[in-house]
């Protein structure tokens, strides 16, 4: 797998990858449980921003209420697996299924009456409050008090894939590896003639109607892969979080929080919704970390209520990223360090 | 449900809708003029909220006479924002345009989060609970005063944009971005001066607003997407549109809110939204653009 996600990849970029991970893998072994948790979510983000990435970075098709996806197969899942007692490893199948079945919805109704750009992303939005709204009136699935699934001391230590109760570690590996399948698939996808069908509509959306690609299907794929990866990310926030709760989940920010990664990590490649998930997570983490640290020691006044700095800052960081470095930082760092192999080589 | 509970539905829906309508101006001449969906639009609403409550607590000025000076201030806020940041941007794709504002609008939450804290905060004033009263339909006064403020400011902003010379200027940027330039308008003033105008808006409809709701930081992302809800209902880009849209909105919810649960009324807004999305894309009084 490792070969093949470094198939673009120069002799140095390879390096850097075998070096990325090293460290990710040998992470658990010598970081605090804490920083255990933050690289979990970290991947997650990871899985998810390269979903979204697929939509808007592949094909063109900008999606502002992707947790929606996510939030369908979660519930789905945790539901089937505290009501019936279903194991994820058999429910991820009709919680990916029916997320695959939105996100058709919401593509055939917009795709069919061609609503594009930035109608196309409110109609996402719009399905996705629509939803936590109802959601909040679910009295099944727990309504406003949110859905929550048992987890006893004994599965802490576990490891039991079937039902995705266990230690933080295997958490920590299962995000790992299906960041790298989706990274893989990705990259297949991208390469494939699917793939190139999408960029011709991502880039030139009547010229390649007018070549004679069925632009309405393949719109249609790229929207089922993408809510499909959504999906399986979403069965294992699920059962890593524990607990969901409508606005938690479905909520605008969170569909914003996945579009961060990508857009600051560079939209439209395989490797910059990763960085970006890398970059802002810890970013985010370190803040809090920071600011705790200062109230300790402090230097600044420990009574002074700082609620909103973290994300006051973090909203900077972001600005000057949009303004100063619009293609995001992996097509940048590529340049620089030469990761991508040149034309030719 | 009886008649007067449903007129007195309607009343209150119809006075809230003209306020909704005002906030949902801001967004329309913004996204009809510079192209930009304004993604800090409730964010910017909330500064005149609690501008107007500054001005309440500290001097005791009613929010209604605050709304000159909120206007006034927004509208610089607006105009250096547009001339300084926004206008970096307008060349890159949509994603990252909306990306900076969904940044600026967290960075206002939670800028007023630091200096304001979480709590909701609210005004009394002489007429708080009073109401007009007419047989069996009673009408809060804050929101009777509230609907007619946002009626005499939206029709000075219309009046503006179809009569004065820079209205009509702007409107021509709207109109043909390329023969703007050639016949010589500023076009970059001019955006600017269309936020600036956006804003003061919103500024305006927030300090109008504060007398019918209690104010904190996280008020504002519900009132963002409430006006991308009305103006898309009544055509991005339309001024007509947005007050139209507004009233529909302000009506089915006080109707959703009696029908159903209050709790369901957005649900019901963003029904309605779908619905107009797909069988009428550019809206009720848009014009139709391909």
């Amino acid at each position: 797998m490792m070969g093949f996600l470094g198939a673009d990849l120069s002799g140095r970029g390879r390096t850097a990858l075998a070096l990325v991970l090293l460290i990710l893998v040998s992470l658990p072994y010598w970081s605090s449980s804490y920083i255990l948790s933050v690289a979990t979510i970290t991947l997650y983000l990871a899985i998810v921003g390269q979903s979204w990435n697929l939509m808007l970075g592949f094909a063109g098709l900008l999606s502002i209420g992707h947790a929606l996806f996510v939030g369908v197969s979660a519930y789905t899942a945790a539901y089937l697996f505290s009501a019936f007692g279903l194991p994820p490893v058999v429910g991820i199948v009709p919680a990916v299924v029916l997320a695959i079945l939105v996100g058709m919805f919401i593509g055939y109704l917009g795709f069919r009456f061609s609503i594009g750009g930035v109608y196309f992303a409110l109609l996402t939005i719009a399905f996705a409050e629509l939803v936590r709204i109802s959601v909040d009136h679910m009295g099944f699935i727990g309504g406003t008090e949110g859905l929550f699934l048992q987890v006893s001391e004994s599965d802490r230590h576990g490891f039991d894939l079937i039902n995705l109760r266990g230690h933080p570690f295997m958490f920590y590996y299962l995000a790992m590896a299906l960041t790298f399948i989706t990274l893989a698939g990705c990259r297949y996808l991208l390469k494939s003639k699917l793939g190139y069908y999408w960029q011709a509509i991502r880039d030139d959306q009547d010229a390649a109607q007018a070549l004679g690609i069925n632009v309405f299907k393949y719109k249609m794929y790229a929207v089922v892969y993408s809510s499909g990866i959504a999906g399986v990310a979403g069965v294992f926030y699920a059962f890593y979080q524990n607990s969901l709760f409508p606005e938690s989940v479905f909520g605008i920010e969170r569909s914003i929080e996945i579009t961060l990664g990508p857009i600051v990590g560079g939209v439209g490649s395989l490797f910059g919704p990763v960085l970006g998930a890398f970059i802002l997570t810890p970013l985010g983490e370190g803040l809090t970390e920071l600011i705790d640290f200062l109230k300790d020691t402090e230097i600044i006044d420990p009574k002074l209520k700082l609620n909103g700095l973290k994300l006051l800052i973090w909203g900077l960081v972001v600005s000057m990223i949009v303004l100063f470095k619009p293609t995001g930082i992996w097509p940048w760092l590529n340049d620089k360090l030469g990761f991508s192999r040149k034309e030719g080589e | 449900m009886d008649f007067w509970t449903l007129a007195n539905a309607l009343a209150t829906g119809l006075l809230t809708g003209l306020v909704y309508g005002l906030s949902a101006l801001g967004l329309s001449v913004i996204f009809g003029v510079i192209r930009i969906v304004n993604f800090a639009h409730g964010e910017i609403m909330v500064i005149g909220m609690f501008f107007a409550l500054v001005l309440f607590r500290g001097f005791g000025i009613d929010p209604l006479l605050s709304v000159p000076l909120a206007a006034a201030v927004l509208f610089v806020f607006g105009y250096f924002l547009q001339s300084t940041v926004i206008s970096r941007v307008a060349h890159l794709p949509d994603h990252m345009q909306f990306l900076l504002l969904a940044a600026i609008a967290v960075m206002i939450v939670n800028g007023s989060l630091l200096i304001f804290g979480p709590d909701p905060q609210s005004i009394n004033i002489s007429y708080s609970f009073d109401s007009f009263e007419f047989g069996e339909l009673l009408i809060d006064k804050t929101r009777a005063y509230a609907a007619i403020a946002a009626i005499v400011v939206g029709v000075i902003l219309l009046a503006f944009f179809k009569y004065s010379r820079t209205g009509k200027a702007i409107r021509a940027c709207a109109d043909n971005y390329l023969g703007a330039q050639v016949v010589g308008l500023r076009v970059n003033h001019l955006y600017a001066l269309t936020f600036g105008i956006g804003s003061a808006c919103l500024g305006a409809a927030g300090c109008i607003l504060l007398l019918l709701v209690e104010v904190h930081p996280y008020l504002a992302p519900g009132y963002t997407l409430l006006a991308f809800v009305i103006v898309i209902i009544g055509g991005l880009g339309s001024m007509t549109g947005a007050l139209v849209g507004g009233v529909l909105i302000g009506v089915s919810e006080a109707l959703a809110a009696i029908v159903l649960q209050p709790s369901m009324k957005s649900a019901f807004s963003f029904g309605l939204l779908i619905l107009v999305l797909l069988l009428r894309p550019q809206g009720l009084l848009g014009k139709s653009v391909k």
